[in-house]
């Protein structure tokens, strides 16, 4: 395998759509070819899937589409504008927009995603810890990790963790692995800590442009302060926005997420993978690696690299990948989901991971675990099919767990 | 229907807080400070009540130096006027003082309802409603759950909450001050676009009164209660957590 | 000023509320030391029929009116407050409760006496009366030494003992006279409202599963649900829980919910806010479970854990059923 380039991702014009009006103009394209409907996992809950809501916009009647569920049920999975003939931002653009609207128009919210929302202004995570605690997760890890603030140096690598790593317990251990695979690889790092806020990415996908407005203002004056060479990120949503379109807000760094991160120290990295790891593995291309920011094979190079790893297609894959459901906002959204769709999306998946007869269901977004192994015991695959973060399998090999 | 709330700054406990060091009084550096949360579902009622019936919806605030967001925010929601009232004061009063800067300044500014929330976290001397209705000679009743404007002028028909899954409804003539347990609906979003449109535009009148002077409560300490001082902590894997937890059940008979 | 205590008792739906009773208890033992009588003021209609229980007291004051058989704030109040100008104790004593806080602030700047709120100590001492109250969720406790003057105090539900204010006695009983068209008060009752017809009264289970904010969305309930079922129980919750709907008004236990005293009560991701504690903490047994080692519901279970609920859950549900085969086996 030769060397792996990182795509050229074209950036994305800062916070889209203010108003529906313009929205229009830019959806004058729209051929109503259907396909974007046909993709998308949530159209049979949607009264106004992606076509129709399109031409409702079109035909002037989006307080129709407003009125009901379905801006709410969108994942954020990018299958409609990814697939579009006219490169329409649907999911990106559209759907946003029409929560926005939703917001303006003074009508209640799901409860659960209002807190997510409040929190998150106040707290810079939707779970409502405090900003202090931000780093604890790194205290046991068993390796030095530094805080910028304290380190009163340039840094190489500046680990941006995110809310779910930082936060949730799940996260943290696979955040802790991470830590110290870095430190075996000698990489001279270091996180922010209490400075750290979420970068937005959820949160603008909710229609909260002001909430993203003010993140993204905070982060890039947080980033100011500092030198460093390029950052790292675990999280697939956060790493999208902060590339995607950071730059146009006047942040303009060089993000890699861990895959690419790690893969470009391949060699670096397999004199350290001792144990074998007897595993059949599948990988689940998450949407915001995958269709969204095109990074499908360095997750499938670092699998492979670990001894007694069997990597084993699923199908679909790549761009065809499904959506875990978590994507966007809709990760707060699972209560009001779930009353519009028994069969959920991680179920699906599931089934589809566990159709390959792999043992190990593997992932690098840290929205998965959770739903993965919900999804598990949903379907009575629980024991049977193992979720892990390529993280969590790497740090096996290394005999770091 | 003329509608005054009273909203209150207190310590965010999400951020923890700690005493200082003369041992009573909580150490302001420690302390962020945010809405009361009844104090919320005051305003969110006031604003149903609008919605229903009409009418204005004034908030105030004493200024204790971050207040200004909140009322901004109050009138993002909706409310019609927001007044910032400056007593000179070097610290968050207690609510005996809070009720002297009040009772003067709703005197000359008469209303028709005054809501704020029944309990804040740091009140330590009684309900604020409660202590302005006395001062101003009106009815007060709190733990108020649902406000309806009455069949007959000038009253109110309220639910107030009771132990037990019990509610009381009374039927209150105006003017009257009212303590509010919940809103009829969780407090309403305000979209941060918006809000941070009003924090360029709004206008929140600022009202200078005379500091009062009552006699506070002497409080002698403030303490933390010992951590888990209480419990017999177990510890394990969850695995084992959940055998010492099972066998507990066992040891008490309770297990069918 | 004299160096008397009076309780203002409360009752509901025909009897008399426990708070009155620790009060009680409570008055009786810091007006002895004090070296003052104690009183307590007693309205409502046909309210003779619980001098009987009022033993703990010296004196007991009634007075009987159509307008007192509820409590409306207005009605209570008016007629207090120039009783307890006039007779001027050291202190007052009522319940932080749907009736003692209304009265609280409005007899504290009608009559121009201090007040205490969420009282949970109070002892008498040299003369001096000190009394300890919570703030902060419970989380900071404020030590208050009592102004030398008519001081009213409300105590939380649960503080003091119940059966030291349950003795015998014989108390002078004072009936107070109504005029007829008094009290005025421009607050009147309409109507009780009792709680939706419930489905299990959580009062009367022995084991009881709660549940918290921590427990994070109403799917999660299945969990304790499954517990519950397990045990012979039943789910309660606190009121952030009923608040977002996931379980009925009747399952919620504290302060404006159910008091309970289960055998048994397993608490799960509930932080343990006091208006929750006052509902649950004269339980037999509390085992409360959070990932939070600072949680207020550590200081009241007698066994606790730091973990996450949902991580716990299907273990413990899996335990016990093992556990109740082999027993039946």
């Amino acid at each position: 395998m030769g060397t792996l380039q990182s795509p050229v991702i074209p950036e994305m014009p800062g916070v889209l759509f203010p108003e529906i009006a313009s929205a229009e103009e830019k959806f004058r394209t729209c051929i109503q070819c259907g396909v974007c409907s046909a993709s998308c996992p949530m159209s049979d809950a949607m009264a106004f899937p992606p076509r129709k809501a399109v031409r409702m916009l079109l035909d002037g009647r989006l307080d129709e589409v407003v009125a009901g569920n379905t801006p709410w049920l969108c994942v954020s999975c990018h299958t409609c504008s990814a697939r579009c003939p006219s490169q329409l931002l649907i999911s990106d653009g559209l759907f946003p927009a029409l929560r926005a609207a939703v917001m303006a128009a003074g009508k209640p919210l799901d409860q659960d995603l209002q807190t997510a929302l409040q929190k998150t202004y106040l707290y810079g995570n939707p779970m409502g810890e405090s900003p202090n605690k931000r780093a604890d997760w790194s205290k046991t890890s068993g390796v030095p990790v530094p805080i910028l603030s304290q380190l009163r140096r340039p840094v190489d690598v500046l680990w941006i963790v995110e809310c779910y790593p930082s936060f949730d317990p799940r996260g943290q251990a696979i955040s802790r692995l991470l830590a110290r695979i870095l430190y075996l690889l000698r990489v001279d790092f270091a996180i922010l800590g209490r400075e750290e806020r979420c970068i937005g990415d959820c949160e603008w996908l909710a229609g909260e442009r002001g909430l993203f407005e003010m993140l993204i203002e905070r982060n890039i004056e947080t980033l100011g302060k500092y030198h460093f060479k390029e950052i790292l990120m675990t999280d697939p949503h956060a790493y999208r926005s902060l590339r995607r379109i950071y730059p146009s807000m006047g942040g303009r760094y060089a993000v890699k997420h861990y895959v690419e991160f790690l893969a470009e120290r391949l060699d670096q990295l397999k004199p350290l993978l001792k144990k074998k790891v007897n595993a059949t593995v599948t990988y689940h291309d998450s949407c915001c690696l995958g269709r969204k920011m095109s990074l499908y094979e360095e997750p499938r190079a670092l699998l492979r690299a670990i001894p007694g790893l069997k990597l084993i297609e699923m199908s679909p894959n790549r761009e065809s990948s499904i959506c875990c459901g978590g994507g966007g906002s809709t990760i707060y959204l699972d209560h009001f989901i779930q009353e519009h769709m028994k069969d959920r999306l991680a179920d699906r998946r599931v089934r589809q991971a566990a159709a390959t007869g792999a043992n190990v269901l593997a992932i690098a977004c840290p929205f998965e675990p959770a739903r993965f192994e919900d999804g598990a015991k949903m379907t009575g695959n629980e024991g049977k099919l193992l979720v892990r973060d390529i993280i969590e399998l790497l740090a096996e090999s290394m005999e770091l767990t | 229907m003329k509608i005054a709330v009273v909203l209150k700054q207190v310590p965010d406990l999400v951020e923890g807080l700690e005493i200082d060091v003369s041992g009573k009084a909580v150490d302001p550096g420690t302390v962020r400070y945010i809405l009361s949360e009844s104090d919320d579902h005051a305003l969110e009622e006031a604003l149903l009540i609008k919605e229903r019936v009409g009418g204005q919806v004034e908030v105030y605030s004493v200024d204790t130096g971050d207040a200004k967001e909140t009322l901004i925010t109050a009138l993002a929601k909706g409310a019609d006027h927001a007044i910032l009232v400056n007593a000179e004061l070097e610290s968050s009063p207690d609510n005996h003082t809070a009720a002297q800067v009040f009772a003067p300044i709703f005197r000359e500014r008469p209303f028709d309802l005054l809501l704020m929330g029944v309990r804040a976290i740091d009140d330590l001397d009684g309900s604020l409603g409660g202590l302005i209705a006395g001062l101003l000679d009106l009815p007060y009743v709190g733990l108020i759950r649902k406000v309806q404007v009455g069949a007959e002028p000038r009253s109110v028909v309220v639910e107030k909450e009771f132990p037990g899954g019990y509610a009381m409804e009374l039927a209150a003539i105006l003017p009257a001050v009212l303590g509010i347990q919940a809103a009829e609906q969780p407090p309403r979003y305000v979209p941060i676009t918006r809000l941070r449109q009003m924090m360029k535009t709004a206008v929140v009148e600022e009202l200078l009164v005379p500091t009062p002077h009552p006699h506070p409560l002497v409080v002698e300490r403030l303490f933390k209660p010992e951590e888990g001082a209480g419990a017999a902590m177990l510890s394990g894997s969850p695995d084992q957590l959940s055998r010492q937890i099972a066998d507990l059940i066992v040891e008490r008979h309770l297990l069918r | 000023m004299n160096k008397d205590v009076v309780v203002v008792a409360e009752h509901f739906r025909g009897q008399l509320n426990e708070i009155t009773f620790e009060l009680l208890g409570k008055g009786r033992e810091v007006a002895q030391g004090l070296g003052g009588k104690l009183i307590v003021f007693l309205l409502g209609e046909g309210a003779h029929r619980f001098t009987g229980e009022l033993g703990a007291a010296d004196r007991v004051w009634v007075a009987e009116a159509p307008e007192f058989r509820e409590f409306v704030s207005e009605a209570y109040a008016s007629w207090i407050g120039p009783k307890l100008k006039e007779a001027a104790p050291r202190l007052v004593l009522l319940g932080s409760t749907s009736v003692g806080l209304d009265l609280l602030g409005l007899l504290s700047t009608r009559c121009g006496f201090p007040c205490l709120d969420t009282c949970v100590r109070l002892e008498a001492k040299n003369g001096a009366v000190i009394a300890t109250s919570q703030v902060y969720g419970g989380k900071v406790f404020a030590e208050v030494l009592l102004p030398e003057e008519t001081t009213l105090v409300a105590a939380v539900p649960g503080s003091f003992a119940p059966e030291a204010g349950r003795v015998s006695g014989n108390p002078e009983v004072h009936a107070l006279t109504v005029p007829p068209g008094q009290p005025a008060s421009r607050v009147a009752f309409r109507k009780l409202i009792e709680p939706p017809p419930g489905d299990v009264d959580i009062t009367r289970v022995s084991v009881l599963v709660g549940v918290g904010r921590g427990m994070q969305n109403a799917e999660n309930l299945s969990l304790a649900q499954d517990l519950s079922a397990a045990l012979g129980g039943a789910v309660c919750a606190s009121r952030p829980v009923i608040d977002q709907g996931w379980l009925p008004l009747t399952r919620q236990v504290g302060k404006s919910g159910m008091k309970v005293k289960p055998k048994l009560y397993l608490a799960f991701g509930i932080s343990g806010a006091p208006e929750h504690l006052e509902g649950m903490k004269q339980s037999e047994t509390i085992i409360a479970v959070n990932t939070d080692p600072g949680a207020p519901i550590f200081s009241v279970a007698h066994y606790g854990a730091v973990v996450d609920a949902l991580d716990l859950l299907p273990l413990l549900i899996e335990e016990i059923h093992n556990l109740s085969m082999k027993k039946a086996s």
